[in-house]
């Protein structure tokens, strides 16, 4: 039997330096949950159809299960560990306690990774399926906010207490 | 918070701020075993034959491999039992013999030092199937049907012959699948002849004598945790395999095991709700009053597991007629076994029932709530039992009221916005309610902490929240003092989350618990107290407990003297699109009366979240079974419709103030299901209203309507 080939990776995760040897086939999900045990970020699907995964990298959202570990040698990873703590939330954490945006709380880190970083892609003008007029300014509607976090399944179906928490996170002049 | 007054308010989830902030562990998420095995599922490619030939040789020499299973070197377990006994009480041998009863059935088990490689090691592995030609399709109603479940009063073919004004339709509704977004999950460890799981489950005390027969291990050797769970829906309520392999891995290996099973292989190794075809049957005098309601219900089974979703039963007690017959008919196919979904009978049942009352209501020319008042009734009609709690009638006024029922368009597809074409839907939900054993211990340590111990589990449901709220109203002590342990079958046994029965049994038997250790206190303290620490130190230093229960319905004289249901009426608005047939949701409200309300937030959230279980069962979730291989098609998120934030507006639901004192002193009832109980009928209905299209077979999609769509 032989081993496993592995390649070394050193991963940047919410500021702190990771370096790991990886069986190249780790997606950058496992790598989180399994070998650096931070599993706050979720499986739900394993194959990018759910959001659960939601990781920010480099200040943009992606499906952390879509990725391998080793692509991201370099790059700034943001997990849900890196946000708030349960004695200092973040405001948008502290929201969807408020409104309770969550149920089970499983597909919740990912909801809120993805709602941080709607209304950044928003205000940054990148265009979605709802937008339209692709001139102006993107306005932070209900609409293009339910269509970018369409991505982001919750199957206790907290979604209209999702969008109350980010309403109250945006009133509060974030 | 101080205790008086806690109970029904609108508090914050207590797990709150772990869940937002990733520092809940979730099964698969459980370092308590340190690092695991990896193991990995590969499931039969045909849906009904045996496997001839397996070749596991290329998989047990690849890099990581420790075992590798199939049929020919599984470990024998405990022989699988016949249907008779209780779905929780059963075993399930995994890789027991060669056959394949459904498609995805498990036929390979690897178990590996890493996922990827356990996952690369069950693709090297070769099968010979020998097919047999399987049955995948429910036909309707054939001949010679073995009716079960039979509700019968009066003559309903005389009424129907009688009218004057009937209905008789049928409907169908597809196979439907819980989904929780946690993937079911278990970390198994055998440690010093004890087996510690860590598991993704609804009940945990319930399932270790099925597994213990299948493990040939005493029930008591094993141990579940099921500290946080990602959504249960009924998905996780009987035992699965992922227990059974990760537990045979272990005690093999004796190292802990990780099994997660993929999405795709939930659709298969987890149940569904069966699909079902009704036949209903309304007749009325022409002012309304029912004189027949007949469902007949042909229910997708297998013939080694009777999971009778119940389909036709809603109609037993939903609304008074004279000649009244309900009733059940099954047909086996070869899928897996059928489980408890979310609203089991009644989400199905109350579309098509609530449907067809809708259609009786145009051929009256009566209003669609007026009909449903007309036909109210305060006495079981299936029990002959007074109905406890029966509003009904209330949630139906109050929400036409709240929804602005008046300005419904009374001409189907008559009104248009833009290019949608606009309706109005009603129905009515009704749930039973339930009460099984439970019992709670309640805890008071001399130090100022008050311990809350019950194996109920908490699967998004707010059980820590509202056990906190009950004990601190009943001791008058600050819920930051109070600390609520779950979830573990070391806890006293109750009957876990399922049924919508949890919330009543934990609180129930936890205040009972709470009641035991006032009288204890005050035998020795009087009643005059003002610190109930400070009485526990001076008089029982080493601290006080007493334990609540509950009673079995069959047990408790109020469930033989009333009948129990939890009651809603829920309005729905869509938009269909003119051209295209897209049907959106434009706002929805529903009214519930069931009993006290615990926490006015955490309950809201939970009806929410079922009304929209009940738009997506009108308009969007269907397993498609390929017809010639009993294949899941669309077996994944992708492919199997759930609602996402684009399809759901704000919604919002009204609990009346209410109080069931036949149900428990508390006056508490359960909300899981009800929620998702009538809702398909609203919107099903608001579509016709909008369209002028009945579409009987659900989900109602963009195919079914557009041949019928009126012109621009």
């Amino acid at each position: 039997m032989t081993a496993t080939p592995r390649l070394p990776v050193t991963l940047s995760v919410n500021g702190e330096t990771h370096v790991l040897t990886l069986d190249p086939r780790v997606t950058l999900l496992d790598a989180l949950r399994e070998h650096l045990l931070l599993t706050g970020t979720k499986k739900g699907c394993d194959q990018g159809q759910c959001g659960a995964c939601t990781v920010l990298v480099n200040g943009r959202r992606i499906n952390s299960c879509l990725s391998l570990a080793v692509m991201h040698e370099g790059d700034e990873i943001s997990t849900i560990e890196g946000l708030g703590t349960p004695e200092a939330l973040h405001p948008m954490q502290a929201a969807f306690v408020t409104h309770d945006g969550f149920q089970c709380g499983y597909c919740t880190p990912g909801q809120i990774l993805s709602s941080l970083a709607v209304i950044e892609e928003i205000r940054a003008g990148v265009p979605s399926h709802v937008t339209d007029d692709l001139e102006a300014p993107i306005p932070l509607s209900d609409q293009e906010i339910r269509e970018r976090m369409s991505g982001n399944l919750c199957r206790c179906a907290a979604y209209p207490n999702i969008m109350a928490a980010i309403r109250d996170y945006l009133g509060e002049g974030a | 918070m101080i205790g008086q007054g806690v109970i029904g308010q609108a508090i914050s989830r207590t797990d709150g701020p772990i869940k937002v902030t990733g520092r809940a562990a979730y099964s698969a998420e459980r370092q308590d075993a340190g690092p695991t095995l990896h193991g990995y599922i590969l499931g039969a490619g045909i849906g009904k034959g045996r496997v001839a030939r397996i070749d596991i040789a290329a998989a047990e020499a690849a890099p990581g491999v420790r075992l590798v299973w199939t049929h020919e070197n599984a470990p024998e377990q405990g022989p699988a039992e016949g249907i008779e006994g209780d779905m929780m009480d059963r075993t399930r041998p995994e890789l027991a013999s060669d056959r394949i009863n459904y498609y995805g059935m498990p036929i390979a088990f690897v178990v590996a030092e890493s996922f990827e490689e356990a996952r690369a090691a069950a693709g090297l592995i070769t099968v010979e199937y020998e097919v047999e030609a399987g049955a995948f399709a429910l036909d309707g109603f054939g001949p010679n049907l073995n009716w079960r479940r039979p509700s019968q009063a009066g003559d309903i073919d005389k009424a129907m012959r009688e009218g004057p004004v009937t209905v008789e339709q049928t409907y169908s509704t597809p196979y439907h699948f819980s989904q929780p977004m946690e993937l079911h999950a278990c970390i198994a460890d055998w440690r010093d002849g004890h087996l510690h799981l860590y598991l993704t489950a609804q009940m945990v005390n319930q399932l270790t004598t099925g597994l213990g027969k299948t493990l040939r291990l005493d029930p008591s050797a094993i141990s579940i945790d099921s500290a946080y769970v990602g959504g249960g829906f009924g998905s996780k309520i009987v035992l699965h395999c992922e227990a059974v392999l990760a537990s045979l891995a272990t005690m093999a290996l004796g190292q802990p095991v990780k099994l997660m099973l993929t999405r795709r292989q939930i659709f298969t190794l987890v149940g569904h709700r069966p699909a079902s075809i009704s036949r209903v049957r309304l007749a009325a005098t022409p002012d309304g009053r029912l004189t027949a309601l007949g469902h007949d219900a042909l229910i997708q089974v297998r013939t080694d597991d009777a999971w009778d979703e119940g389909v036709s039963s809603v109609g037993k007690a939903l609304y008074a007629s004279p000649n009244r017959l309900t009733r059940q008919a099954h047909q086996a196919l070869d899928v897996q076994p059928g489980e408890p979904v979310r609203g089991p009978g009644e989400l199905p049942g109350l579309m098509v029932l609530e449907s067809a009352m809708d259609e009786l209501a145009e051929k009256l020319g009566i209003d669609p709530v007026e009909l449903r008042l007309r036909n109210d009734t305060q006495i079981d009609p299936d029990k002959r039992l007074p109905l406890s709690g029966r509003r009904l009638a209330d949630c139906l006024r109050e929400g036409a009221e709240q929804f602005g029922w008046c300005d419904r368009p009374t001409i189907p597809a008559s009104r248009r916005d833009g290019r949608w074409l606009v309706g109005y839907g009603v129905a009515s939900s009704m749930r039973g309610h339930y009460q099984t054993s439970a019992e709670v211990l309640v805890r008071i340590e001399p130090d100022g902490l008050v311990i809350v111990r019950s194996d109920m589990t908490d699967i998004g449901t707010g059980t820590h929240t509202i056990v906190a709220q009950v004990v601190a109203e009943a001791l008058g002590v600050p819920m930051s003092q109070i600390k609520v342990e779950l979830a573990h079958t070391k806890h006293p046994k109750g009957n876990g989350a399922g049924g919508s029965w949890g919330a009543a049994n934990t609180t129930v038997a936890a205040d009972r618990a709470c009641a035991a250790l006032r009288q204890r206190i005050a035998a020795v303290a009087g009643t005059s107290y003002n610190d109930i620490f400070a009485e526990v130190r001076r008089h029982f230093p080493d601290g006080l407990e007493e334990r609540g229960r509950t009673l079995d319905n069959k047990d408790d004289p109020n469930y033989q003297t009333h009948a129990q249901y939890t009651y809603g009426a829920s309005f729905a608005e869509v938009g269909v699109d003119i051209d295209t047939g897209e049907v959106r949701l434009r706002r929805m409200l529903g009214v519930f009366a069931a009993g006290r309300i615990l926490n006015a937030k955490t309950a809201r959230s939970q009806l929410i979240g079922g009304m929209i279980w009940g738009v997506s069962a009108a308009l969007q979730e269907a397993g498609a079974l390929d017809p010639r291989h009993g294949h899941w098609v669309n077996g994944d998120f992708a492919e199997y419709l759930i609602p996402t934030h684009a399809d759901i507006p704000a919604i919002d639901a009204i609990m009346l103030e209410d109080f069931d004192d036949k149900a428990n002193h508390l006056g508490v009832k359960g909300i899981g299901e009800l929620g998702a109980g009538g809702t398909g009928g609203s919107v099903a209905n608001a579509v016709y209203n909008a369209t002028g299209v009945r579409v009987r077979d659900f989900p109602i999609t963009l195919a079914k309507l557009l041949p019928g769509l009126p012109g621009r």
